[in-house]
């Protein structure tokens, strides 16, 4: 069991919770998922551990509500427990030091790019993200990755806050040497078809681009190969091998079609779960 | 004295047709009668050849011997001093090519049933209240790392001799395999979780969700934990793939995905539990081991109409226990024997709707001394399937390895460990089981945990204090 220190709303759809995880804590690396199991029959669901204390002995994630169980973890509050946590699992993000680092988050993704940002703006590298949401209220963490970056730059499709447009049109403006500059490496995290734009962005200027892939995982050890990307044409394990890869190599429409195999059973499985926290399934994908 | 009959009591088991379409154990196991009519068959040879056989050298003449002669709790208390799993190997081990192999009875008549009696007496053992108590007397501590077979036998020997030992198990349950593999209506939940409640009764420490390589290093144990002496039981659990077109089309499994999602996760429960798996009407299972067998019984039970093992091999060459591939029949599975799988075909919207093969014959030997496929030209043909797992093989998961300095290891990333003792590259760092060996069998692993257990006792032994 794993207890909840602290939980606190983000947007309607998504959650921040700081778990007792000393052992995880002492190991984390960014870019690195736990495991979690919320109940006995529950699903293994991957959540990327978006912050570490090591002194506090403490992890930080950001659940969004897509299904069954991401809406049961999003009903619990502080002094309730996670049946199972195991991790840090996958790969640390492995990039080069030095140059201007530039983390493009949309959705939950944001959370992940918190301990990235943070270590890299301590190694004393440029660092610059791009928040991007569909609007102002689903915007999340912008403080506190205001902290941890150089400059944030927040995205909104509405032009609500910030930047009125997609997170790769302001992408291209840095590119082109716009506000902070053209970048040295993208780390992408979010939505699919966010990640896959970023990579279309930067591919022709030949920048080094990382995606943090999300496919469906069920051990999230390396024992199953449900979680196979290709990339570079090869199959490579996510949850071993990733979950960061080459954002030029990944190969997106298979990764799309796979992450939707199992829709119907979703859906069954999260009626039933019915409205924990009182919002309809219609909102957390529109959320995205 | 032993009684002359030909042929071996029969175990009752569930009618084929009604078990094909549940999960309880196909086997009923042998009623005391049949277990007492199977014993006196026994020739009780001088020379029991039968031990030979055994990879764990059960006495097993003599342990049938006290069945017949009604003395279940010394056929039990012998049984034990030489397998610690007994009520698991006696469904799982592969009878026919070790003791029963071996019996003097074989050749003109069905050997004993060694098997079946061995769970017999493991099934009573299990009806009997066991008292049993920590006995922690010694001080050196000692770190296991996975639950499988092997760590868990490895574990129980070291808590009998005294030892204080801590088992870290990277999933959410302890078993390995038995857990997540096995199914059960071959080796019930029950019976593993039975042998696991004693190793906690003896003070053994099961830690789950901890991956060792990743929560902890090797080296974490040892230098920061205090461990004494480790010993290393990760299994071989990473499935391989063919490289063939349109394996990463929706429908198609490892049958390690196929068998945890059912198993571990208990998608046979959905929506109940929450881990969905999609079984269509047609289910294609390539290979043909026990891995194989399991899930293509798994599909039926699931609900397939068809449910057939493609092999591009002949029956001959196939490595599952005969008892299941007989069971197979049975219940109805389909054997393309000495068909090669070419390409999935895609249905046009991203799922498998077919299987492109091509038949095969047997040419001459190759390295593993079995009859090599050779493809016949021009005789592909599609098998319309909705569903393919691929059952053909598995390596050792590279998760430690990749994190610990000076573990050696083979070209296929298989441990190095002294045969005799288990001993790795580095010091009082054991292993056994698959992750050693490859994918191999239950009682092997069972007998390399307990053999590293000693050699652990004899170097801590040996140290000054
Ligand atoms: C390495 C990794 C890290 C992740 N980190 C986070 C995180 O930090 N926070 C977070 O909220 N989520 C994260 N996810 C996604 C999260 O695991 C899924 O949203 C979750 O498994 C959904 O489970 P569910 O039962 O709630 O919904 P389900 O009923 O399983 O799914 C509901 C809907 O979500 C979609 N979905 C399911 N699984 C995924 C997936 N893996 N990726 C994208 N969409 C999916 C389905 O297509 C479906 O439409 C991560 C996934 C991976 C692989
Ligand atoms: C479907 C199937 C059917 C089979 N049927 C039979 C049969 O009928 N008869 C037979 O004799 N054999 C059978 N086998 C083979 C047999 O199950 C294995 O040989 C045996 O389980 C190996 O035991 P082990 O202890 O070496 O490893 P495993 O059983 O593989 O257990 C290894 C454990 O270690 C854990 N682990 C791995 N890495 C780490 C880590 N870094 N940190 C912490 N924990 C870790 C794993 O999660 C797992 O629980 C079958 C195998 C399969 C897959
Ligand atoms: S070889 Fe067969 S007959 Fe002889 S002791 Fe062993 S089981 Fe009995
Ligand atoms: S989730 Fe099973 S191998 Fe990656």
């Amino acid at each position: 069991m794993t207890r909840i220190l602290d939980a606190r709303r983000l947007t309607p759809v998504t959650k921040l919770f700081r778990l007792d995880a000393p052992l995880i804590a002492a190991s984390a690396r960014p870019g690195q998922f736990v495991m979690l199991r919320v109940r006995e029959g529950g699903e293994r669901i991957p959540i990327t551990i978006a912050d570490y204390d090591r002194a506090a002995g403490t992890i930080t994630i950001v659940v969004q509500e897509a299904g069954a169980t991401t809406r049961r973890v999003c009903a619990l509050e502080p002094g309730d427990s996670l049946l199972d946590v195991a991790g840090p699992l996958g790969s640390e993000i492995d990039l080069p030091p030095g140059g201007h680092i530039c983390g493009v988050g949309g959705g939950f993704g944001a959370a992940a790019l918190l301990c990235l940002m943070r270590e890299r703006s301590a190694f004393g590298d440029r660092t610059t993200t791009i928040l991007g949401a569909r609007t102002k209220e689903l915007v999340i963490l912008a403080d506190e990755l205001a902290r941890v970056s150089r400059s944030v730059e927040v995205c909104t499709d509405d032009g609500s806050d910030g930047f009125h447009g997609f997170v790769t049109q302001r992408l291209a403006q840095l590119i082109a040497g716009g506000g902070p500059g053209r970048p040295d490496a993208v780390v992408a995290i979010g939505p699919m078809a966010m990640m896959r734009a970023v990579a279309d962005t930067t591919r022709p200027h030949g920048i080094k681009t990382l995606v943090s892939m999300d496919p469906l995982m069920v051990d999230g050890t390396g024992m199953c190969g449900g979680c196979r990307v290709n990339v570079g044409g090869q199959p490579r394990f996510a949850c071993v091998d990733g979950p960061c890869f080459d954002a030029h190599e990944v190969d997106f429409d298979t990764a799309m079609r796979r992450n939707k195999a199992y829709v119907r059973e979703e859906k069954i499985a999260s009626d039933l779960v019915g409205c924990v926290s009182g919002r309809s399934q219609g909102d957390a994908s529109q959320a995205l | 004295m032993p009684v002359r009959r030909f042929d071996k009591t029969p175990m009752p088991a569930q009618e084929a047709q009604a078990r094909a379409h549940n999960f309880f154990e196909v086997n009923g196991g042998y009623t005391a009668a049949r277990a007492a009519f199977e014993a006196e068959r026994c020739l009780r040879c001088q020379h029991p050849v039968c031990v030979d056989g055994c990879p764990v050298h059960i006495p097993i003449r003599d342990f049938i011997h006290a069945v017949a002669a009604g003395n279940m709790t010394g056929a039990a208390r012998i049984l034990r001093s030489a397998n610690p799993l007994p009520a698991i190997c006696g469904r799982v081990c592969p009878q026919e090519s070790q003791c029963e192999a071996e019996c003097s009875m074989g050749g003109r008549f069905d050997p004993v049933a060694i098997g079946h009696l061995e769970r017999y007496v493991a099934d009573w053992e299990r009806t009997q209240a066991l008292a049993i108590e920590p006995a922690i007397t010694k001080t050196a501590k000692i770190g296991i790392i996975g639950a499988g077979p092997s760590g868990l036998v490895c574990a129980g020997e070291l808590a009998r001799l005294g030892y204080p030992v801590t088992i870290y198990e990277a999933l959410h349950a302890p078993g390995g395999v038995l857990r997540y593999g096995i199914p059960e209506f071959r080796l019930p939940k029950a019976v593993l979780d039975w042998e696991i409640d004693i190793l906690r009764a003896m003070g053994v420490e099961i830690v789950c969700n901890v991956i060792i390589g990743k929560t902890l290093t090797l080296d974490d144990l040892t230098n920061r934990l205090g461990y004494a002496a480790i010993f290393i039981g990760t299994g071989a659990g990473l499935p391989q793939f063919l490289g063939i077109p349109g394996e990463n089309l929706n429908g198609v499994y490892s049958a390690n995905e196929f068998l945890t999602r059912i198993n571990l996760m208990r998608a046979y429960d959905f929506p109940n539990a929450d881990t969905p798996v999609r079984v269509g009407k047609r289910v294609a299972v390539i290979g043909a081991g026990n891995t194989a067998m399991d899930a293509v019984r798994t599909a039926l039970r699931m609900g397939a109409d068809e449910a057939m093992i493609v092999y591009r091999r002949s029956d001959e060459e196939m490595s599952a226990r005969v008892e299941e591939y007989h069971h197979a029949i049975e219940e109805g599975v389909a054997f393309h024997w000495l068909t090669g799988p070419l390409e999935v075909i895609d249905d046009g919207s991203g799922w498998a709707a077919g299987l492109k093969c091509q038949r095969m014959e047997l040419g001459e030997p190759d390295a593993s001394g079995r009859r090599r496929p050779v493809p016949i030209p021009d005789s592909e043909f599609v098998l319309p399937v909705d569903n393919v797992v691929l059952a053909i093989g598995t390596t050792p998961n590279p998760l430690l390895t990749r994190t610990t300095a000076g573990l050696a290891t083979t070209a296929k990333g298989c441990l190095l460990a002294d045969e005799a003792t288990g001993l790795t590259s580095k010091t009082m760092v054991f292993a056994g089981g698959d992750a050693v060996t490859g994918a191999a069998t239950v009682i092997l692993a069972a007998g390399a945990g307990k053999r590293a257990a000693h050699a652990i006792d004899a170097a801590l032994s040996a140290q000054p204090h």
